[in-house]
């Protein structure tokens, strides 16, 4: 049985194993003398960083280094965009895009000599000569990380790293000190709301299946991450998957359950992995299993493996699936709180919610409101990508402006083009125009501007982006993943796509539009689940705020962003120097001119397969 | 009791009902595919939607239990355009066949897309085509003309406890099948039918033969009866046409609630067989001749005397039918035992 001190004595062990990247330990407690971090999330380990940590401790084993220098694996940094990510402590020295060949000279530079290797620093993490440590860089310098507090920071497979970082106290307080319904109600007070897409009050949540009726209750966490772009769920689990465990066994103890299961996607091996380690380690110093703490809590965890479905991130086809059945939503109500799992009262929250929830418990309601606004307080996860320069995971107060995002944490649009408009939610969100930009982001915003928070994917859309193609591109997504359960999803998705593809061929016509509208409308209002009823917003969104733009490949038969294939022209300008390539690779063999001279396509012969503009040395060839 | 308010008027319904069962009651018709009493509410259809006060969704009425002060509009403008959509959004990805349909005039989709004024599926587009699996001797599935009610599945899972179907592929190309695609002859499949008679479009549909000519719903007749098969007697109705029968449709009533087995459902042909026995059979110089029932018995009753006489009771053996009812059953045992004075009675049990 594990007891209070015994998690001490292993945060006195461990700190001086982590002090050199532990902010409240100073550095001189430290066993090493430096600390190099490789990220090993999804994304740096997909560009090799396997091998870089590999390289690294053989390199250092050689050289008899490793006394003085230790190699810690650690979870996604976030700014994925860098990677493969090294950080070194203790001075945070932030190598970006590191390739095999310079492991070598980090070693025998940094590591050896103390000398930073400038050429392979971070674009951000130098300006005017000067090396701004990690957390000085202008990427994360504006985010405050509760719910990736240890992502990037600890080592994911080793618990006592995530007990030195206080790991494990929010449960112990809970089962000494507090009753089930006081650790309820602090997550009622904490305003704490589900960060998986609907935002409902997780303490309601809690509340409810706590007073649910039945002798058996379950804990659900949806790890069933879908939403194209988004990885924060992922990443949590890559890189402090304790957190999520420790949450769990909070929300177990808070409702009266005694069993929980993790339903996450097969298609994140790492974080199935990890988690897995986590459960493991867990069982073994006692935390997780029977007589927690002595308390006479029992709590057991379980794995359960997503085949990819989009779908059965939706609660009730997630409950389907642990079951057993075809990953299909069930009516609501009865809800999951009153008849979840095998018919049985059951809690069902995300990754990212649970992530917030230990810290909640250990430093209160009040500290976590502290964050945020004050009807979505604390921070939210968002995995930023599309037209900006820094890519990646990031995590800030709610109430932060989109301005703020987009161009102090996001470094701004590449090329210095004109910003066009943020997609939020994903597929079941909608776009936010320049015109609110300025506007604090939280749930009430987001709804009230026809988007949603979602699970938190935020794609950046420049003046090239053409808003058809968009909403064309998120209802190929809902077509793809509909489960086919209900009709106007089913069918009615399919329908729109095809009108959607219709327009942005020119074909459509203006009654096409109506159409678009009015089935959207029936769709929204009939389907079954939130997937079919949140699946037109893209197209709603941008019909709303870009409907001149629809209106222009419908009327003018034109894309002004210059995306939608079927409505452009290839051209040649006279920067053509009549080298012929051109001509040469014209599969259809409509450009004709003589050598030295401008060439010219013949638009209506041409087939728009771009093989021209690609091989165009002086790129005389455009389209408009 | 609780009160609530339909259309207006404050009714007080039964508490745990459904606002489709409280509707019904009252005689309020509500469109339903997907629905059947007997099976646990799929919600899938979307046709029974109706306006709930409070809600900016509508609601499916077939999974929506009552609850006190409950105001619902079941006709109301919103849900009218919304069902009449779905109509179209499902007859669009339909085969526009109803002149050559066998199902047509028996058809829920053609009624409602009647009642509602869908006159044909005004979404162009893609169609299901699927191949029809005619893999089964007895009925056959199309999946261009499925509407994914999922009735047959959920029969096949909830009520026959076969599972032998299931809904396979997802999104627009979902369709009612097989374990790997294999065909339903593949398949557990027990043949009893009973996915084919919940089917409320022409999916599912027994196979024609020369004993199931072309024949249109309204030139045939029911004629209920009860299933000679065996003893548990289930309700069905012959479907006739020219004195021929041509179809078996169980009965949702008492001992069968609208299910067959594959005998009651598909095993009536042997009525119109010409190798039938229609009179009792006594062999006569090694050559069986048709005789009348008093030759019959008296023939039962003359050997039985005289073996019994010559040779004892144990010469003797009975063997009763599963198609007679357990009284039947009774009575010839106790023939046996109390008259002729044998234990030698046995029993099919096997038809």
């Amino acid at each position: 049985m594990i007891t209070m001190k015994d998690l001490e004595i292993i945060k006195k062990n461990t700190l001086p194993k982590i002090a050199l990247r532990h902010n409240d330990t100073k550095e001189d407690e430290s066993v090493f003398k430096k600390q190099v971090l490789i990220c090993r999330g999804t994304g740096c380990t997909s560009s090799k960083s396997d091998k870089i940590e590999k390289k690294f401790r053989n390199i250092l084993d050689e050289k008899g280094m490793t006394e003085d220098v230790d190699v810690v694996r650690t979870g996604c940094f976030g700014l994925c965009e860098a990677g493969p990510v090294v950080v070194v402590y203790p001075e945070g020295t932030f190598y970006s895009h590191i390739d095999l060949e310079d492991v070598e000279t980090i070693v025998d530079s940094d590591l050896t000599n103390n000398e930073v290797v400038k050429d392979l620093l971070y674009k951000g993490a130098i300006e005017d000569d000067v090396i701004k440590a990690i957390d000085e860089v202008q990427f994360y310098a504006k985010q405050e990380r509760i719910a990736l507090k240890n992502c990037g920071m600890i080592d994911p497979e080793c618990i006592e790293e995530y007990i030195a970082y206080d790991g494990y106290v929010a449960l112990y307080k809970a089962l000494t000190e507090m009753t089930p319904d006081e650790v309820t109600a602090e997550m009622k007070e904490s305003g704490l709301r589900g960060r998986g897409g609907g935002g409902f009050p997780a303490g309601l949540k809690w509340e409810f299946t706590a007073n649910a009726t039945g002798d058996i209750k379950y804990v659900l966490c949806n790890a069933d991450e879908g939403d194209p772009g988004a990885f924060m769920d992922r990443s949590i689990l890559e890189g402090d998957p304790h957190s999520v465990i420790e949450a769990m066994e909070l929300a177990g103890y808070a409702i009266g359950s005694e069993q929980g299961y993790v339903y996450i996607r097969a298609e994140y091996p790492i974080a199935v992995q990890r988690l897995q380690i986590a459960i493991d380690q867990a069982k073994e110093r006692g935390l997780l299993g029977k007589n927690i703490f002595g308390t006479g809590f029992n709590f057991d965890l379980e794995i359960r493996l997503g085949a990819g479905a989009f779908v059965c991130g939706e609660e009730t086809a997630l409950i389907a699936s642990i079951e057993g059945e075809r990953g299909m939503p069930r009516n609501k109500p009865p809800f999951p709180a009153n008849k979840g799992l095998w018919q049985k009262p059951t809690l069902i929250n995300n990754v990212e919610t649970y992530a917030n929830v230990p810290q909640i418990i250990r430093k209160g309601a009040k500290w976590f409101k502290t964050y945020g606004t004050e009807g979505s307080p604390g921070t939210k996860v968002f995995a930023l990508g599309g037209k900006v320069n820094n890519t990646g995971l990031v995590e800030i107060p709610m109430g932060t402006t989109l301005r703020e995002v987009v161009y102090d944490i996001g470094g701004g649009i590449p090329g210095g083009k004109k910003f066009k408009a943020v997609q939020t939610g994903g597929p079941s969100g909608g776009c936010i125009t320049a015109d609110d930009i300025d506007t604090p982001i939280d749930f009430e915003n987001l709804s009230a501007m026809g988007s949603m928070m979602g699970s938190g994917g935020m794609i950046v859309m420049d003046e090239e982006t053409c808003m058809v193609d968009i909403a064309r591109f998120y209802l190929d997504f809902t077509v793809e993943e509909s489960c086919g359960k209900c009709t106007p999803c089913r069918e009615g998705t399919k329908r729109m796509l095809e009108l959607l593809e219709k327009i942005s061929e020119g074909k459509g016509t203006m009654a096409d539009l109506k159409r678009l509208e009015s089935l959207a409308e029936t769709i929204k209002i009939s389907s079954l689940c939130g997937l079919g009823q949140t699946a037109p917003n893209p197209v709603l969104s941008t019909m709303k705020y870009f409907r001149e733009e629809y209106e222009a490949h419908v009327k003018d038969k034109k894309c002004p962003a210059g995306v939608c294939q079927e409505l452009l022209e290839f051209h040649i300008t006279d920067n053509c120097i009549g080298c012929t390539k051109c001509a040469r690779n014209c599969p259809v063999n409509c450009i004709d001119g003589k050598v030295k001279e401008k060439h010219i396509i013949n638009t209506e012969a041409c087939i728009k397969c771009g093989n021209c503009q690609t091989v165009c040395p002086v790129g005389a060839v455009i389209k408009r | 009791m609780i009160k609530i308010i339909i259309n207006g008027t404050e009714c007080m319904v039964e508490e745990g009902i459904t606002v489709l069962q409280a509707c019904r009651n009252m005689g309020i018709e509500i469109p339903t595919l997907c629905y059947d009493e007997r099976l646990r509410a799929h919600a899938a259809c979307r046709l029974c939607i109706v306006e709930v006060e409070g809600k900016s969704n509508l609601m499916t009425s077939c999974s929506l239990e009552v609850y006190e002060g409950l105001n619902v509009q079941t006709h109301s403008e919103k849900v009218m355009r919304a069902r009449k959509d779905l109509l179209d959004l499902l007859f669009s990805n339909h085969p526009n066949d109803c002149l050559t349909c066998d199902k047509s005039g028996d058809c829920k989709l053609q009624d409602y897309c009647y009642e509602y004024g869908v006159a044909r599926g005004t979404y162009e587009g893609e169609k299901r085509s699927l191949k029809i699996d005619m893999t089964n001797p007895f009925y056959y599935y199309d999946p261009s003309k499925c509407i994914l009610c999922g009735k047959c599945v959920r029969a096949c899972q909830e009520l026959q406890g076969t599972s032998a179907i299931e809904l396979n592929g997802r999104g627009f190309e979902t369709h009612v099948g097989t374990p790997f695609e294999l065909g339903i002859n593949k398949s557990t499949c027990v043949s009893c039918g009973n996915c084919v008679s919940v089917c409320p479009v022409g999916a599912l549909m027994p196979k024609r033969s020369k004993y199931i000519p072309k024949t249109r719903i309204w030139d045939q007749r029911e004629v209920r009866t009860t299933c000679s098969y065996c003893g548990v007697g289930c309700q069905i109705n012959l479907v006739v046409k020219d004195n021929n029968i041509i179809g078996v449709k169980p009965l949702n009533v008492t001992p069968n609630n609208g299910l067959l087995c594959v005998k009651g459902k598909f095993g009536y042909k042997f009525i119109n067989s010409p190798d039938r026995l229609k009179t009792p059979l006594i062999r006569k110089n090694g050559k069986l001749e048709e005789a009348s029932w008093e030759q019959a018995y008296a023939y039962i009753v003359e050997r039985t005397n005289e073996i019994k006489e010559k040779y004892g009771s144990d010469a003797i053996g009975g063997f009763a039918s599963a198609r007679c009812t357990n009284e039947d059953n009774y009575l010839f045992q106790k023939l046996f035992r109390a008259v002729i004075g044998t234990n030698n009675i046995d029993h099919c049990a096997r038809l």
